[in-house]
């Protein structure tokens, strides 16, 4: 524990790439089996559903430090993060702790979920006096399920790579799908010898950049590709020995939530590997994410929302045919043989083909991107006909080239402090359209300001509170922004009557007063707008 | 009993004296508890500090201001005040001001610290009836480590800096801070450069009998100067800037009591956080004020609100206090206020 701590505390506080990776490779050199296992299982994003309710955590400590609740609470809103406020206010221990990472995790902490809550109020006790300040913190974001570390999966696959001289795209795609942090797994990950791979295991997905819209240098339109972007889910349909998986990229097997998606899965030849996105479609096409949220948002999916909301796979690219990679195919040929299957093998609309967008030049394919609001996509993607299926985001082979988002101008009228390297400033707004005399929040945005203009707006809102409601301030209505987002829809649980999508700030608008912000009547426009077209 | 302090346009001003503690503006008597920018403002007539922080306030001030002198514990009458200084454990010269009058004893205490450091008087607790304190770091999650195990820590990302051939810049206020790391660390690591800020700070420190390693000017570095193994001190705003460049490879590290937190170490962006601070944490705030057995806390810069609260909850009679002092702030512009002008 003593080390992963460490570990976790060097990845935390440096920025600098070769700094992780070289902790990394000193870690996994140097650990157990066991906890190399559980390592990657953290450092890869993986964790724990919350195993206990954080009330009772914030109880406890409090109880244990003796101060009171409002406390605890001043204290949580200057640092931000829970597990660090409980483990800055516990009295120091600084020899730290023993029992290796394994121990602490299958041992004390695991097994919490089955406790009984005095069970649970003992064996925190017990584990917080027995650690030292910093592995108290990582120790509390295990439990709360809210770990998480400043690493991409790019880096802990190449940390790995360098300790076993193994391949980094052969590492990523061990590392995929699900697994047991067993030593085994562990084992088998750094084996130079390949095991028999599991039956289930996607391929790591190979991500576009966004484009800055220059995209007459992209050189002849006839090498690229162009597919309508979809707004949905990104999946790996597998089909292999006989056995259907469905995965996200968040790598959640998806299939027992589109269980119509598995009798055209079943269909596909063994040995083969789609990737593609999940819409939520009807016989009217496509329909919006905000609908498709409705299926990803429930446990059991009952008939009429089976029959409300139905999805498809769109499928764009062909990663394994026959049981054999051929992710390093250029995509104009897997693309031929990913249609081949689709036409000649597949008799089943719920997996269908996401069609080329053909145009003459590229300002033709700029007039149809225009139109991509119609069409109920995002854009348009552009993909070198001659690209391999690369592992991770590449550079110059994928682009994605998105619409312009809707913009709106809106007034700040409550906030809220940030979390995290935005403790204690105030940064979570929420803001507000007009509707006649009054001002109705209808978004919330965190992102989009320079660090000078957040701490400007945290001066702000300081001095110009009209009232507390507990983390949340209200202020004085005059600071104006412009937002952007990308869809508008009807909400019936919004007071505003509106739901926008992905809010952020785009700029402060000094030279708008509040009186010149958008009103809730032209926001309705755009909606009605993009219904008309 | 009339309020021996009280809070006006000026700055905290005493009727019965009528002399100003470190106010915000100019003023015929300023009393300054000591030297950083929020609490010595240039331009007053005449000016009193303790004889240890007559230098560094020099500096600082305009180079014609009068600037009187007393020494920790003794004592001046002004229309029949009772005025002393007392050490504060902030920076060097730093002092509480205490107050009597008509029995009646108030204690200012400016910024201080409990724990004592080489380059300043250790803090005195002091007996009076109203405490006016300041509370920078007013909640329980502040908990100093020991300094020696900071300042261990300090030495081994210098010396690890050293081996893999990197510079360690370390940034820290050029007043007070800056000399408590130089202090502190093992010269044996490297050569020592500062910032033009902090080395005009140290002359006045060595000026005043405090005893810091060799250090060098960075402005007055060779052009081929090999950086690799040094540590460099220069203050917070020096970050980021095209200063920096020189130095090539190199690991930045923040000394405040603020890096405690993990949300400010990384609004920081530098690479590692040492939290070593020149004010009393919440125990040392806490012990501060019952040490002294005031019936009546003023609590001033800082979290004020939670403070006051907790004091209240124990059954002592606590009040906000609504100065301009600012003590050691965890966003950025301080610095420039802090600093003054930068290194060329």
């Amino acid at each position: 524990m003593k080390q992963f701590a460490a570990l976790y505390r060097t990845l935390d506080e440096t920025t600098k790439t070769t700094l992780k990776i070289g902790a990394m490779r000193e870690y996994f050199s140097q650990c157990s089996a066991g906890d190399g296992a559980w390592a990657v299982y953290f450092l890869s994003g993986r964790r724990f559903k919350r195993l206990i309710p954080t009330a009772r955590l914030r109880e406890w400590c409090a109880q244990s430090c003796g101060i009171p609740g409002w406390m605890f609470e001043e204290c949580y809103g200057a640092v931000g993060d829970l597990a660090e406020t409980l483990a800055l206010l516990l009295p120091d221990q600084t020899e730290g702790s023993t029992g290796s990472l394994t121990e602490w995790i299958e041992g004390r902490i695991r097994p919490l979920g089955s406790l009984t809550d005095e069970e649970r109020h003992r064996t925190i006790l017990s584990a917080w006096a027995d650690l030292s300040t910093p592995e108290r913190f990582v120790f509390n974001k295990l439990v709360t399920g809210e770990f998480r570390v400043g690493v991409a999966q790019q880096m802990v696959v190449r940390a790995l790579a360098d300790v076993s001289g193994i391949e980094a795209p052969v590492i990523a795609h061990r590392m995929m799908g699900t697994w047991e942090p067993i030593p085994e797994y562990f084992q088998s990950l750094l084996n130079r010898e390949t095991g028999e791979s599991d039956v289930s295991q996607p391929y790591p997905f190979c991500l576009a950049h966004p484009s800055n819209g220059d995209v007459q240098t992209l050189g002849e339109l006839g090498d690229w590709l162009v597919e309508w972007k979809w707004d949905g889910i990104r999946g790996q349909i597998i089909r292999r020995d006989g056995q259907s998986f469905v995965w996200s990229r968040g790598e959640e097997p998806m299939l027992e939530k589109f269980p119509e998606l598995t009798s055209a899965s079943n269909q596909l030849p063994d040995g083969t590997v789609l990737d593609g996105e999940i819409l939520a479609w009807n016989d009217a096409g496509v329909l919006p994410f905000s609908e498709m949220q409705r299926r990803i948002g429930r446990k059991t999916i009952g008939k009429k929302l089976l029959s409300e909301v139905p999805v498809r796979f769109v499928a764009f690219d062909l990663l394994e045919e026959n049981g054999i990679d051929i992710r390093k195919l250029p995509f104009r040929e897997r693309r031929l043989r990913l249609e081949r299957i689709l036409v000649e093998r597949l008799d089943n609309k719920s997996i269908s083909l996401s069609p080329l967008v053909s145009a003459d030049s590229w300002e033709t394919l700029a007039r149809l991107r225009a139109t991509s609001r119609e069409q109920k996509v995002e854009g348009m993607m552009l993909k070198r006909a001659d690209s391999e299926y690369g592992v991770g985001r590449v550079t110059g082979l994928w682009w994605k080239w998105k619409i312009e988002p809707y913009t709106c101008d809106a007034v700040l009228i409550y906030a809220q402090r940030g979390h995290g390297r935005r403790a204690s400033l105030y940064t979570d707004y929420t803001f507000a359209a007009w509707d006649g005399e009054a001002l109705v929040p209808f978004a919330k945005a965190y992102s989009g300001l320079t660090d000078a203009e957040i701490r400007e707006v945290d001066q702000y809102v300081r001095k110009h509170t009209l009232e507390q409601f507990g983390p949340v301030r209200s202020v004085t209505p005059e600071l104006v922004f412009e937002l952007a987002f990308e869809d508008i829809q009807d909400s019936k649980r919004h007071k505003s009557g509106i739901a926008v999508r992905f809010p952020r700030i785009v700029r402060w608008r000094h030279d708008k007063a509040a009186n010149q912000a958008d009103t809730l009547d032209s926001l309705r426009r755009m909606m009605r707008h993009k219904h008309a077209t | 009993m009339a309020n021996l302090v009280t809070v006006t346009d000026r700055g905290l001003y005493c009727e019965q004296g009528d002399f100003y503690i470190d106010p915000w503006k100019a003023v015929p008597r300023a009393v300054i508890t000591h030297a950083h920018g929020d609490h010595a403002r240039r331009g007053s007539a005449r000016y009193l500090t303790t004889v240890q922080g007559r230098q560094v306030l020099k500096t600082r001030m305009d180079l014609d201001a009068a600037i009187d002198t007393i020494s920790y514990g003794e004592s001046v009458v002004m229309n029949g005040v009772n005025l002393s200084l007392h050490p504060a454990g902030h920076i060097l010269g730093s002092a509480q001001v205490r107050i009597e009058f008509q029995g009646e004893v108030w204690v200012v205490s400016g910024d201080y610290k409990i724990d004592p450091d080489g380059t300043c008087e250790p803090f005195v607790p002091l007996a009076c009836q109203t405490f006016i304190t300041e509370c920078t770091f007013g909640l329980p999650i502040y908990r100093w480590p020991a300094e020696s195990g900071v300042l261990d820590e300090i030495n081994r990302w210098w010396r690890t800096n050293r081996d893999e051939e990197r510079a360690s810049v370390i940034f820290a206020y050029s007043l007070g801070k800056a000399q408590r790391v130089l202090a502190g660390v093992d010269a044996s690591i490297g050569p020592i450069f500062c910032h033009g800020a902090v080395e005009r700070v140290n002359a006045d420190y060595r000026n005043s009998g405090v005893t810091l390693p060799e250090t060098h000017y960075v402005g007055a570095a060779l052009a081929k100067q090999d950086w690799k193994g040094t540590l460099i001190v220069a203050p917070p705003s020096a970050n980021g800037t095209p200063w920096m460049r020189k130095f090539g490879e190199l690991s930045t590290a923040f000394a405040s009591g603020w890096m405690q937190v993990r949300g400010v170490r990384r609004r920081r962006a530098v690479d590692r956080g040492f939290v070593i601070s020149d004010h009393a944490d919440w125990p040392g705030l806490v012990s501060a004020i019952r040490a002294t057995q005031a019936k009546r806390v003023l609590a001033t810069h800082g979290r004020t609100g939670p403070m006051v609260r907790w004091l209240q909850e124990s059954g002592i009679d606590a009040a906000p206090l609504h100065t301009e002092f600012i003590g050691e702030r965890d966003d950025i512009e301080i610095d420039a206020v802090e600093e003054g002008e930068a290194d060329a």
